[in-house]
Formats: C-alpha cells, structure tokens, sequence
C-alpha cells in the first residue's frame, strides 16, 4: 500500500522549522508562513533504483525543507490506474504536488544539485 | 516450427502485400515522416481490429484522444464509442520536457505498467503506439531508452498481442533512432512525395520475417474510408444500389434507356473506334451534371483541357464556362508520363480533392499504353470498385471496349454503349445501340445519331436488327 512519510512522524526529522543553509533560497523566505511541499515518490516494486531514489530524496528533503515536507510513494504495481492519472512513464518519478506548478523529476535522484534545481529550492544557473 | 500467422489487419491493400497481414503476436514498426499517414495507419489497425471483434490499445504519445478523435471522425470512426463500448482504450501519454527535470538512471516500467492495464481492461489483441519520438525528445539518455524500448518489444511479443509501433524516419536510416533493429519480424516504411508537383503517397514492407511478401513500392491513398493501397484486385459488392437516375447529357439515349439516365454511382463504357464520337458523349454527360449545379471531374487522357473545350464547343457544350464557375475540373494527363500505379494514386487524390457527383474518363483505353493487361484490368477495378463506394456516377470512354469480354471488369461496368460508323452506300453514318444496362428496360435497337452545334441528336431506328 501507499508508504506514506509525513515529516512530523519521521524518526530523522526533529529539528523544527526550516534550516538556513547557506544556499537557501529567498523563495522559501518570501512565501507566505509555512509552504508544505507534498511530494510523490512512483515506483514499481522494490527495486534497488527505487530504493535508492527515496534514500536521496530523503537525505534532500532533511537538509532542506526539514518539518515542511511529506513524502508518499506510490507503488504502481498496486496502484497501475496512477500512471495513467497522473501522466507516469518512467520509474522512478518524484513528483512534487505541491508547491505548484507539478514538476516532475525522472531518475534515481543521484545528482543533489539537479534536485534541488527540478523542485525550485535552488535557482537554476 | 511453424511459420508466422498473419494477423489481417482488415486495412484495404495492406494484407495483400503483406501476404495476409502483419505477423500474428508480434510487433510491426512503421516508419515515416511527419504527415505521411503514420496516426492513420495506427488507428485503422485498431478500428479494424475492433469490426473483427479483437479490442485495441492506443498508446498516444502526439494527440490526446479528443485530437485523435476529432481527426478521424470525417473516417466514419468513432473512437469515443468504441471506448464507451469497452472495445479500445486510448490513452494519451503526455511527456511534456518542460515539466520534467531528469537526474539519474530510469527505466520505463511505469510505461509497462500503464499498456498492461490498458490491455487487461478490454483484452485487447492489438496495440499502436504512435509515436516513440515523443520519448526521444522528452528524456535523456538515449542508450537507456532504445535499451528499454527493447526491453518493451520483448515485453509485447510476451503479451501475444499484435502491435503497430511509429516512429520517425530519418538519418539515413529507416528510423532516425534505428529502432528497426530491434523489430524482428515486421518494418513498413511509408513515405509522401511530392514529384511533378503531385503528391504521391507510398508504402513499402522492407522487413517481413517468414513471408513472400511484395517488395515494391505501392501507392496508397488516404480515402473516404481510411487505408487504401493500390494495386489490389479485393473489391466487395456491397456498393449501395441507388435508383435515382443521372440524365447522360442526350435526351435520345435517356429516352432509350428508359429511365431518364443512368443510375446514380453507375460506371458506363462508351465505347467505339475512333472518330465515332466517344469524347462528345462524355462531354455531354459532363456538361449536363454542371447544368444541375453538380460537380464533374473530367480525366482527360488524350487532350488538353483547352482542346478539349475548343472542340466541344463545336456540338454546342460549352466545358470552358463550366471550368471558369468551378463545376468542371479536367485533369489532362498523358497515361504514358505516369506510372501505372501513380496514374490511379492521381485519379483518387482529384476525387478526394473535387469531391465530384460524376466523372469521366477519357478514354481509359489509353492504359494499355501502361502496362500488361493484368495490371489493367486490376486498375480500372480499383478505380470503379472506388466510385461505386463513393456513389459516383462515372461514364468511360474505350476503343472498341478491348475489356468486353472480361468477366470480371464487365460485370463491374454496369452499363455498355456501343458506337459504330455505318457505311451505307456512299455514306457513313453514326450509330449507337446499348449494349448492356443493368436494371434498366432500356431499347435494343440500333439508332443513328448525328452531332451538330446543338450537340447529340439520336434519330429514329436506322436497323430494326437487334445487336
């Protein structure tokens, strides 16, 4: 069934509010109080590539949007009708729901970097 | 083991040159570039597939299904029941580049995912996908994707189902990302030229495992009903049978035939030497459909449309007025300059084009000059088997009917007019009788007729001698 990961419950994610990093963006600063960021995780099975997807967007989600995230993962072996709903072709997709606009985000999650840049924590350069 | 069974597409032409239709449970990679009817082709594949009760998948990467709909509607398909009806599934696959960032590997299982639930929802035996580029241009990593793409033909081989894949030509190759590599057992190549300021439509099966397929070029052409290639002798009987009558242009002959002309969606040889008068005939017919208001396409194999319209102004028709309003379009070739099959791909593509009440072709003795006469007859089977379904009335003319006494063309021709120059004593005069009018009382008796500036006029019997 559907994994869901609110912040609030997760074991790694104490501290409260948001943590200013060096790079973190005004964005965040200048949005009205607090922006939950909901998203998507679409997998198909447990498979070492989605496994280690959700491991990095994890670790992301902690060091940058700490108390202000939830994560859900999706299976789509047990949720097929999904990947037509919401437009899924390639596993794994990160999708962010929230803040809009839907972004999507193809891949393991290995490059931090182009994370951060697909869900606009961090200005594109 | 056993050779590959074919699945008939049901795709007029297509299971002819293919030698029965694609490979039975395996995939069939078309290729193309854009506008060459590859969509088409896909979604005929399924709609026939679903009049022979086997359901469809549509994998739409370009259109969403109200596009698609939309576009083949005027085809007398109707996706939006056949979904209702739980007989196809379109589902529309938006990969759109702006709304995705990539990092990382992938692979497509979410893609799988999405065709297999499709092809459990309606059992579905067929499946398109058009097209794969949109994939190309939408995620990185080339490598990773042909690999899956691989991974996907195995995947719908595995399925059993009968697939239809697209993709774009290109880059020297067959297709621009050589997916044909990876397709075993079927690769068709379409292609839309424009040569001589025509454009000519064509299909190629270049691969086809297992079979003696036809290794030529075959036009095709996109008509009222979808698919059609060309040089294919299947023709049905099931035109519809009209009794509403087309005047032929000559009060004589309507007189003669009983029924004030001849049957709408009707095909009638006039035929006779040279010099007898076929031309003025059709003209006549021509110009009696414009007088109506209706629209005539003339196919004029001999003559120019200038000399045409000079010389029929001679017996009082005056063709030129018609073209200037609209109603009339000759189309004057010489059947010589074409090839067989491009001179049939042109006579389709001018119906398409006017969407004409009635045509004329004169004379269609002239495709001798083309070929065999096997070619012929398969030809101008094609071409009648096309107007009847259309409802078009069309007149031929012929050189002393040299297709007389072929069974098969003559009973497609419904209608027969023969004309003669009589010598009689010092004089030769002009006679006619009907040969043939099927479903019609119509006069056996030989009649002379005369041409003046006030065009045809049938005289009294000149032989009560029956033909």
């Amino acid at each position: 069934m559907t994994d869901s990961h609110p912040t609030a419950g997760d074991a790694n994610g104490a501290s409260p509010g948001p943590i200013g990093t060096a790079g973190a963006p005004g964005a965040l600063a200048d949005s009205p109080p607090p922006e939950t960021w909901e998203l998507r995780l679409y997998v198909a099975g447990e498979t070492p590539r989605s496994a280690a997807a959700l491991a990095n967007l994890r670790r992301i989600c902690e060091e940058h949007l700490a108390g202000q995230y939830s994560i859900e993962v999706i299976d789509l072996l047990e949720r097929p009708q999904l990947a037509r709903g919401e437009q899924i072709v390639a596993i794994p997709t990160l999708e962010r729901r929230l803040p809009e606009p839907v972004r999507k985000i193809i891949g393991d999650l290995s490059n931090t970097e182009r994370v951060l840049i697909g869900l606009d924590l961090r200005p594109e350069r | 083991m056993a050779g590959l069974t074919h699945c008939p597409t049901g795709i007029d032409g297509l299971d002819k040159i293919t030698d029965g239709g694609l490979p039975a449970g395996r995939t069939t990679l078309v290729a193309g570039g854009a506008g060459c009817g590859k969509t088409l082709l896909a979604t005929e594949f399924l709609v026939r597939g679903v009049e022979r009760g086997e359901a469809g998948v549509l994998l739409a990467f370009e259109e969403t299904a109200e596009e698609l709909a939309a576009n083949v509607a005027s085809l007398g398909w109707d996706l939006d029941r056949l979904q209702a009806e739980g007989k196809l599934v379109v589902d529309y696959v938006k990969v759109d580049r702006e709304q995705i960032d990539m990092t990382g590997d992938y692979d497509l299982e979410a893609l799988f995912i999405r065709l297999g639930l499709a092809i459990d929802e309606v059992g579905a035996k067929r499946v398109a996908l058009d097209t794969l580029e949109v994939l190309f241009a939408a995620l990185d990593d080339t490598a990773r994707l042909r690999s899956e793409l691989r991974r996907l033909f195995a995947w719908l081989k595995g399925k059993g189902v009968t697939s239809v894949i697209t993709a774009e030509s290109g880059g020297g190759s067959i297709t621009r990302h050589g997916l044909e590599e990876y397709v075993a057992d079927c690769v068709i190549s379409l292609d839309h030229r424009v040569s001589d300021q025509m454009a000519v439509r064509r299909i190629r099966v270049v691969k086809l495992r297992g079979s003696t397929h036809a290794t030529n070029e075959f036009p095709f052409v996109i008509g009222a009903t979808g698919f059609s290639v060309v040089p294919v002798t299947s023709f049905g009987l099931e035109h519809p049978a009209s009794t509403e009558a087309v005047p032929t242009g000559v009060a004589g002959l309507d007189a003669m035939l009983g029924r004030g002309g001849w049957f709408r969606g009707s095909v009638t040889m006039v035929s006779g030497e040279s010099g007898t008068g076929k031309t003025t005939f059709a003209a006549a017919f021509a110009d009696a459909a414009c007088s109506r208001g209706q629209k005539c396409l003339y196919m004029a194999f001999e003559e120019s449309a200038a000399q045409l319209a000079r010389n029929m102004s001679s017996v009082g028709l005056r063709l030129d007025h018609w073209m200037d309003e609209g109603l009339l379009r000759v189309h004057a070739n010489r059947p010589t300059e074409l090839g067989l099959e491009r001179h049939l791909t042109t006579v389709y593509e001018q119906v398409e084009l006017h969407d004409p009440d009635v045509v004329v072709l004169d004379p269609v003795t002239d495709f001798t000059a083309l070929g065999g006469g096997l070619d012929i007859k398969a030809l101008l089977m094609r071409i009648v088997d096309y107007l009847k379904n259309r409802q078009v009335t069309a007149v031929f003319t012929s050189l002393n009917h040299p297709l007389g006494e072929d069974t098969a063309l003559s009973s497609l021709i419904d209608n027969f007019v023969h004309l003669r120059m009589l010598e009689n004593g010092a004089q030769r005069r002009r006679s006619l009788f009907i040969q043939k009018a099927r479903g019609m009382a119509h006069s056996h008796h030989v009649r002379g007729f005369e041409l003046s500036e006030d065009g045809i006029d049938i005289l009294d019997a000149v032989a009560e001698a029956a033909p």
